[in-house]
């Protein structure tokens, strides 16, 4: 016992420095993100001022707001003062909604984050037993089926998939609500306190608006599920043959492990490492907005906030979505490297 | 006495483009509660006989033989539950290399306990790991118990191995090269302790090595394999009397300390052994 308390004390000081060494990435790389956003800001060739003043503004004009935004002074004062107003929030405002950028994000992207967190759970939650079932059985017809189904997923069109999937559950059959989040006779039925409306419906005991939520979020979260199901069954499926090959699968069955115990306890423990990886991209590719569904979908969420905003030339909200993207982008691999650390013991160790 | 181990003619073959290609080619022997040792260089199908034992024939492959009984049971049409019945509780098998062989995402004490769970024993599951291990000569088990394989040494995770394979007490144990991926100075002692366990069980034991030396100094009786085939049976103690030119070539190929031929004489292979059989 004392061997073992010994242990988890040397082992503190280096999570401390895995902290400092995350502190330190973490600030380095939204300070890159930043940079970069700022200086395509400056190259694009839409005027900050015209944007603001408009076409007809007279040279007067014109010159007061130049010199308000500080367009005269050198490069890198600029960039200090849009990272120092960054940093408390202020990206400025909309040219589209005139509010605050940072408020029309809060309001599009919980939008974007209840879809594609639905839509990833559904997605690993079908795909890694199809992925598994798959490598059980290998070659066999349930492989091929799943391989064909994955295939389709992966080269069918998402914006057809979504008029076709809306042209029969919807248009058709009546399964589905139709394109938005919600009707407007219910929008008002509740108070919007996280956005994500599943979560403040239930909370709020409004069960007829969140049933009608649900029906309007199911056909774009299972398109979206459908496509990363595909990807996370593919992968699923080539990590366990990685796993069953090994020869602790050997061991175990020597050992008289269930074969059911085999697979998803001993191969799948093991290739839950890498899938974690996987999971945690397909994740971050559908909080970027899927434009497309969004788009097919009438969603109301970031990929449709920037593809509105870029078509209207409104360079402070293309560059606040553009960063709280990659800030999303981070988080999520800084989450998937903390849970990869815990789930794996020999990169544990290794730190 | 019936023995505890009855194979008659066990083939083992593998589909390849040229058609199935056999790998095993007629293996016969019988096995009570002594140590058996089957030696022979890569490729001549010992391990494939091993694992063919205990049912592992990889998927792709076939096995097949004329009687193939491990105490009554006959394992050729044996059902999966069978196996499960037999493998672990009955007879197991220690592998070549720990550092694959051990699962690396779980402790050592959860894969012994797995192993004793599997088996009946679920209260003291955690005591006889322990005493198990401290049986295979591991001085702070506790630790051990907690420790993941790659925090082990080489000669500490086969004595885990070892400890996992036996702590259900099998009749029989197959050694498959336990101890070919480990130090030359730790080998000794955990064969060692190998030994002392099978002995003090009274287990029948079947060593896989190609160390003909060390197969003769551990095993009462060596099984000389070639090509798939058995081409002679002999006491350890009359190896030095072997009489078939392959036994006889591997013999003269050892070096030894005086009296020795410089260079080492290499071993000529006779396409006549290919159809002599054993």
């Amino acid at each position: 016992m004392t061997i073992q308390s010994e242990g988890r004390a040397s082992a503190l000081p280096g999570w401390l420095f895995k902290l400092g060494k995350l502190t330190a990435t973490v600030a380095f790389t939204l300070f890159g993100l930043l940079l970069v956003t700022f200086l395509i800001g400056r190259v694009v060739p839409v005027d900050p001022v015209l944007s603001v003043v408009g076409d007809r503004a007279s040279p007067s004009t014109y010159e007061k707001v130049y010199l308000e935004l500080g367009l005269d002074r050198p490069l890198y004062e600029q960039f200090y003062l849009y990272a120092k107003k960054a940093v408390t929030g202020d990206f400025g405002e909309s040219l589209l909604t005139k509010k605050p950028i940072i408020s029309d994000l809060a309001r599009a992207f919980p939008a974007t984050l209840e879809l594609a967190t639905v839509g990833i759970i559904i997605g690993t939650l079908l795909g890694i037993p199809a992925g598994v079932w798959a490598a059980v059985r290998q070659g066999r017809l349930i492989d091929q089926l799943v391989r064909i189904f994955g295939l389709v997923g992966y080269s069918a069109p998402i914006f057809w998939l979504g008029l076709m999937g809306l042209l029969l559950f919807y248009a058709k059959w009546e399964l589905v609500a139709g394109p938005g989040r919600i009707d407007i006779s219910y929008e008002y039925s509740f108070t919007s306190t996280t956005g994500l409306m599943l979560l403040d419906t239930a909370m709020q005991g409004q069960w007829a608006a969140f049933r009608n939520v649900v029906s309007h979020i199911a056909l774009p979260a299972c398109l979206l599920g459908y496509l990363s199901m595909a990807y996370i069954a593919r992968m699923t499926r080539s990590f366990m043959l990685n796993e069953l090959a090994q020869e602790y699968v050997v061991t175990a069955r020597v050992k008289g492990v269930a074969e059911w115990r085999i697979i998803w306890v001993h191969a799948l423990r093991n290739a839950a490492v890498p899938l974690v990886t996987v999971i945690a991209l397909s994740y971050a590719n559908l909080l970027e907005g899927s434009v497309l569904t969004e788009t097919v979908f009438a969603w109301p969420g970031l990929g449709q906030y920037l593809t509105n905003s870029l078509q209207n030339a409104d360079m402070n909200a293309v560059l606040g979505g553009t960063l709280l993207i990659g800030i999303v982008f981070v988080g999520l691999n800084i989450f998937s490297d903390l849970l990869y650390t815990l789930l794996d013991p020999r990169v544990r160790t290794r730190l | 006495m019936s023995p505890l181990l009855d194979v008659r003619n066990l083939r083992i073959s593998f589909p390849s483009r040229q058609g199935p290609v056999e790998v095993v080619r007629g293996v016969s022997f019988t096995l009570g509660r002594e140590r058996l040792g089957i030696v022979g260089e890569s490729g001549s199908g010992k391990s494939q006989t091993g694992r063919a034992l205990l049912g592992l024939t990889p998927p792709s492959g076939r096995a097949t033989a004329d009687r193939l009984e491990f105490d009554g049971v006959d394992l050729r049409h044996a059902t999966p539950k069978t196996w499960r019945s037999l493998r672990g509780a009955r007879m197991s098998m220690v592998m070549q290399d720990p550092k694959f062989s051990l699962n690396p995402v779980m402790t050592i004490g959860k894969q012994l306990i797995e192993a004793v769970k599997l088996h009946g024993g679920k209260a003291e599951a955690r005591d006889k790991s322990l005493a198990m291990l401290e049986a295979v000569q591991i001085r702070d088990p506790e630790r051990v118990m907690a420790a993941y394989p790659h925090e082990l040494s080489g000669g500490m995770g086969q004595r885990a191995m070892i400890a996992m394979m036996l702590v259900t007490e099998p009749d029989l144990l197959i050694a498959d090269e336990p101890t070919s991926a480990l130090d030359v100075t730790v080998q000794i002692e955990v064969l060692r302790i190998l030994d002392n366990l099978v002995t003090q069980r009274g287990m029948g034991l079947i060593f896989i090595s190609h160390d003909l030396h060390l197969v003769s100094t551990f095993c009462d009786r060596v099984l000389v394999m070639y090509a798939g085939q058995v081409v002679e049976e002999i006491d350890a103690a009359d190896l030095q009397n072997a009489r078939h030119p392959y036994t006889r070539g591997l013999l003269n190929c050892l070096p030894k300390i005086e009296g020795g031929v410089r260079p080492l004489p290499v071993l000529t292979r006779d396409a006549a052994w290919l159809k002599a059989g054993g």
